[in-house]
C-alpha cells in the first residue's frame, strides 16, 4: 500500500470560493497531527473557483488517503498529488537585509545572480523580492544570512503540472478516484 | 410570491417530501416554529432532548430510507444535537438539521446563545451551511437534502440565523443542484467488474462480506441473486445484518469481534473475499496484518476514500454496490462449492457460537430469544450500546433489511429509546422493540415522556445487569477484575415507567419471561420491561481487541486465559 518513509508532498486542488472550504481541508490534515508546511490559495481560471497548492509532510500511503478524503470536501473539484510529476513549482518570497554602505553593493550583486528584485530601500535596510522553487529561495537566504536578515515573508510554493495540464489533472483525478492508483 | 424565511424553510421541506421533523424550539428558532401550524403536513414530534431528535431522525432513516429531519435552537440546542449528528455521520445515516443561529448582526459576537455550530459539526457531517442570505435559503435546503440521500449518505447541517426566518424573498425551489465539486461514482468501472468476475467464477472457497452499503442501495435481490448463482456463502457486519437473511441456508452471520466462531474462520480461510458496502472497520479486521490471510479482496465501495484505507485490496470498485452487483451477476456463471460449504457447516456444528447454555438464572440471551420467537422475528430491533446489543445482534435472527438498527460506528449509547422512537413514527405498523442496557438507557431515559406523548406503541426490554457491562467484562478480561466505575446504582424502572405513565413490569426469573414479553404485544401502548439479568455474564464469542481468530475466547471457562500477556489490552475504546 505504498511506501510509509515522510516525505514531502505538493498537492493541487481546484476548490469552489466558499468560506469555509479552507477550514475543512485544513482540518483533515490537523486531525492526524500534520502541520502542513505551505499552503498558496488564489483564483483559478474559472470563476469562482480557485487552484490550492498545499505542502506537506507525511508518508505516500497516508496522503493518499488524505487525498481521496479532501476529494469528498463537497466544495473540493478535484485534488492530485503532483510530487514527483513534471511541475513548475514557484514560490515568492520578500527579504529585509541589513545593509550599510559597505555591503550594499555586494547584496545587488547577489541579487543580481539570483535575478531578484531590489524592491525597497532604507538607510540601514535592503528588501529584495525573489522567485522560485524553494531551493532557490532557500539559497539565496542563505547567501545572505551573513549580513543579517531582518525579516522574511514567503507565499508558499505554487505548482503546475507541465504541459496540457487540464487534461492531465483530470486523468489523474479520474485514475485515483476510481481506484486504480492504490493496489 | 414573497415568503419569509421560515416559510421558505417549510416550503422546501414539503417539497422533499418531509412528513416529520423532530426537535425541540428556542429563542432562535421560534419564527421557524410560528410557521410550522400552516404546514399540517409536517408533523412535529418534540422530544426531551436534541440528542434525542437526532437520533430519532437517524433511526427514522434508517427503516424509511428517507432523509430524516431535526429541528434545535441556536447554542445549546445546536450542542446537544452533537453526538446524533456524529453517530448518523459514522454510520452513513441521511439526516437533515436544521439550527437556529442568533441574529446577522450578533454573529461572532459570543453572543447570548451562540455556538459556532457549523465550525464544531464540520469533522462529523457531510456537509454543512450557515446561511447568511435569504435568497440562497431555498438552494441551500435542496442541496442539504441531495447531499444527504445520495452517494454515501450522511448528516448536512443548515445554521439560519434568526432574522433571516423573519426577512422576505421570492420563493422559487430549483429543480436541480449545481455541485461542481460532487459527483459521486455509481456504475462501477467494467475492466474492474470483469476482474473480479473472474475471481469470482475461479474461486475455490468464496466468501461474502454484506455490509450497511448493501441495506443503503436495496441490493438485496442482487446480492441474494449472486450468492445463490455461485452458492457462495455470505456473513455480514453489524450494520449489514438483515440484508441477506440470516436463516437462508448461504448465511454464516455475523463477522468481527463478536461475530461467529464460523464467520471468522470463513473469512480466515477464504481464497477471494467481496466485500460489498462494508468499510472494514477493526472491530470486524481484528488485526490487520492476520486478516484474510488467504485471501484475494474484491473491494466495492461508493466512496473511493474507504478502499485500501485498512486492508489491502486486490480489485478495487467504487460504485453503487446495486449497479454494480447487477452487472457483475451478467458475469457470474452457475457454481457449486459443496467441499467450502460442508467445511463451513461442520465449523458451525462443532463451534455453534450462539448456544445458550442451560442456567436458573436468568440468562440475557434466554430474553433476546424468547422476543425472537415471540415477536416471529417480524420486529424492528433497535439497541443501546453494549452488551445486550451484542446480544441482540446474536440472539435475534434478522431475515429483513434494516430490522436491526443499533449505532456501530460511534457506538452512542443512549441510541437505543430515541432511535426506537424515530423507528416507529417511520413504521408505525411495524413492531418495534428496543432493547436497551440499564445503562444506555439512563442516558435518554426522558424519551419516555416523548414515546407517551406521542402515543407510540415502542416496547422497551431493558436488560439490566447492574452494570456498565461491556466495560465490565473488559476489566474481568484484560484488569484483572478490577471493576472500577462500572457497577450501576439503576432506579427502579417500573417505577419510572408508573411515573411516565406507561405499564412496567419486572422480570428476575425465567418462566416471567414468555408472559411478560406476551403482556407486553398484547397491549397496544408502549410497554416497559425491565429484565433483571446475570449480573456477570459476558459476551461470547470474543476476539481480544487487536487480536486475530486464533485468539478468539468462547467459554467463560478460557477467561483466566485472556488475561495472559499476549492479549493485554491493546490501545482502543470500547
Ligand atoms: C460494542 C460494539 C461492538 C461491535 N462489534 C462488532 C462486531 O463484532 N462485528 C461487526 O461487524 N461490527 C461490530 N461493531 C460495529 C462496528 O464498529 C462498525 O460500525 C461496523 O462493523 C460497520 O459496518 P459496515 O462497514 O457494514 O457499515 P458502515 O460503517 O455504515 O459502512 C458502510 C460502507 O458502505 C459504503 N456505502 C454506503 N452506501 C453505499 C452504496 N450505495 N453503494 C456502495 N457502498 C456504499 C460506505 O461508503 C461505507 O464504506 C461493534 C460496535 C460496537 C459499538
Ligand atoms: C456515550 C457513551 N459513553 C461511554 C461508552 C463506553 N461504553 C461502551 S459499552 C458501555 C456499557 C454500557 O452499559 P449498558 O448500557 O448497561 O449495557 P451492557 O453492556 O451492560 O449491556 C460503556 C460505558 C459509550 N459507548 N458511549
Ligand atoms: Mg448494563
Amino acid at each position: 500500500m505504498g511506501s510509509t518513509n515522510p516525505m514531502k508532498h505538493t498537492l493541487v486542488a481546484l476548490v469552489e470560493d466558499k468560506p469555509g472550504v479552507l477550514t475543512r481541508m485544513a482540518s483533515l490534515f490537523r486531525r492526524r497531527g500534520f502541520n502542513i508546511e505551505s499552503i498558496a490559495v488564489g483564483h483559478s481560471e474559472l470563476p469562482s473557483l480557485s487552484r490550492m497548492t498545499i505542502v506537506v509532510n507525511g508518508s505516500a500511503n497516508i496522503l493518499e488517503q488524505v487525498r481521496k478524503q479532501l476529494s469528498k470536501v463537497v466544495d473540493v473539484v478535484k485534488v492530485i498529488d503532483v510530487t514527483g510529476d513534471n511541475i513548475t513549482v514557484r514560490e515568492l518570497a520578500l527579504i529585509k537585509v541589513r545593509a550599510t554602505s559597505a555591503t550594499r553593493s555586494e547584496i545587488i550583486e547577489i541579487a543580481d545572480i539570483f535575478r531578484a528584485n531590489i524592491v525597497d530601500v532604507a538607510t540601514d535596510s535592503l528588501t529584495i523580492e525573489i522567485t522560485g522553487d524553494e531551493d532557490k529561495v532557500n539559497s539565496l537566504l542563505n547567501l545572505l544570512r551573513s549580513f543579517g536578515i531582518k525579516e522574511v515573508a514567503r507565499t508558499g510554493c505554487i505548482a503546475m503540472l507541465r504541459g496540457s495540464t487540464t487534461r492531465a489533472e483530470e486523468k489523474k483525478a479520474k485514475a485515483a478516484d476510481q481506484g486504480q492508483g492504490l493496489v | 410570491m414573497k415568503m419569509t424565511g421560515a416559510q421558505i424553510v417549510c416550503e422546501s421541506l414539503v417539497k422533499e417530501g418531509v412528513e416529520v421533523i423532530f426537535g425541540l424550539p428556542g429563542g432562535a428558532v421560534i419564527p421557524l416554529y410560528d410557521t410550522l401550524p400552516h404546514y399540517p403536513q409536517l408533523r412535529h414530534v418534540l422530544v426531551r432532548h436534541e440528542q434525542g431528535a437526532a437520533h430519532a431522525a437517524d433511526g427514522y432513516a434508517r427503516v424509511t430510507g428517507k432523509v430524516g429531519v431535526c429541528f434545535a435552537t441556536s447554542g445549546p440546542g445546536a450542542t446537544n444535537l452533537v453526538t446524533g449528528i456524529a453517530n448518523a455521520f459514522l454510520d452513513s445515516s441521511p439526516v437533515v438539521a436544521i439550527t437556529g443561529q442568533v441574529a446577522r448582526s450578533f454573529i461572532g459576537k459570543d453572543a447570548f446563545q451562540e455556538t459556532d455550530i457549523t465550525g464544531i459539526t464540520l469533522p462529523i457531517t457531510k456537509h454543512n451551511y450557515l446561511v447568511m442570505d435569504v435568497d440562497v435559503l431555498a438552494t441551500v435546503i435542496k442541496q442539504a437534502f441531495h447531499l444527504a440521500r445520495t452517494g454515501r449518505p450522511g448528516p448536512v447541517v443548515i445554521d439560519i440565523p434568526r432574522d433571516i426566518f423573519m426577512e422576505r424573498t421570492e420563493f422559487h425551489y430549483p429543480d436541480k443542484v449545481e455541485l461542481p465539486g460532487y459527483k459521486p461514482t455509481l456504475q462501477g468501472h467494467p475492466t474492474q467488474i470483469k476482474k473480479a468476475a473472474k475471481l469470482l467464477n475461479e474461486a475455490e472457497r468464496p466468501l461474502i462480506i454484506a455490509g450497511r452499503g448493501v441495506n443503503i442501495s436495496r441490493a438485496y435481490a442482487e446480492l441474494k441473486q449472486l450468492a445463490e448463482t455461485a452458492q457462495i456463502p455470505v456473513v455480514t457486519t453489524l450494520l449489514g445484518i438483515g440484508c441477506f437473511p440470516e436463516s437462508h441456508v448461504l448465511s454464516y452471520g455475523m463477522v468481527g469481534m463478536h461475530g461467529m466462531v464460523y464467520a471468522n474462520l470463513a473469512v480466515n480461510n477464504a481464497d477471494v473475499i467481496l466485500a460489498v458496502g462494508m468499510r472494514f472497520d477493526d472491530r470486524v479486521t481484528g488485526k490487520i496484518s492476520a486478516f484474510a490471510p488467504h485471501a484475494r479482496i474484491i473491494h466495492i465501495d461508493i466512496d473511493p476514500a474507504e478502499i485500501g484505507k485498512n486492508v489491502r485490496v486486490d480489485v478495487p470498485i467504487v460504485g453503487d454496490v446495486k449497479m454494480v452487483l447487477q452487472a457483475l451477476n451478467k458475469l457470474i456463471s452457475p457454481t457449486t462449492h459443496t467441499e467450502w460449504i460442508r467445511q463451513l457447516d461442520a465449523w458451525r456444528r462443532e463451534r455453534p457460537s450462539t448456544e445458550i447454555r442451560d442456567s436458573d438464572s436468568l440468562l440475557p440471551q434466554y430474553v433476546i430469544r424468547k422476543i425472537y420467537e415471540i415477536t416471529k422475528g417480524e420486529a424492528i430491533i433497535v439497541t443501546g450500546v453494549g452488551q445486550h446489543q451484542m446480544w441482540a445482534a446474536q440472539h435475534y435472527t434478522y431475515n429483513k433489511p434494516n430490522t436491526l438498527v443499533s449505532s456501530g460506528g460511534l457506538g452512542a449509547m443512549g441510541f437505543g429509546l430515541p432511535g426506537a422512537l424515530g423507528a416507529k413514527v417511520g413504521c408505525p405498523d411495524s413492531i418495534v422493540w428496543c432493547i436497551d442496557g440499564d445503562g444506555s438507557f439512563q442516558m435518554t431515559i426522558q424519551e419516555l415522556a416523548t414515546i407517551v406523548q406521542e402515543q407510540l406503541a415502542i416496547k422497551i426490554a431493558i436488560i439490566n445487569n447492574g452494570y456498565l457491562g461491556m466495560v465490565r467484562q473488559w476489566q474481568e478480561l484484560f484488569y484483572k477484575g478490577r471493576y472500577v466505575a462500572t457497577p450501576l446504582y439503576c432506579p427502579d424502572f417500573v417505577k419510572i415507567a408508573e411515573g411516565y405513565c406507561l405499564p412496567g413490569l419486572r422480570v428476575e426469573r425465567r418462566e416471567e419471561v414468555v408472559p411478560a414479553i406476551e403482556q407486553a404485544m398484547a397491549h397496544p401502548g408502549p410497554f416497559l420491561i425491565d429484565f433483571k439479568v446475570e449480573p456477570e455474564e459476558s459476551v461470547y464469542p470474543m476476539i481480544p481487541p487487536g487480536a486475530t481468530i486464533a485468539e478468539i475466547l468462547e467459554e467463560p471457562k478460557q477467561k483466566a486465559k485472556a488475561i495472559s500477556d499476549s492479549t493485554k489490552l491493546r490501545v482502543s475504546n470500547i
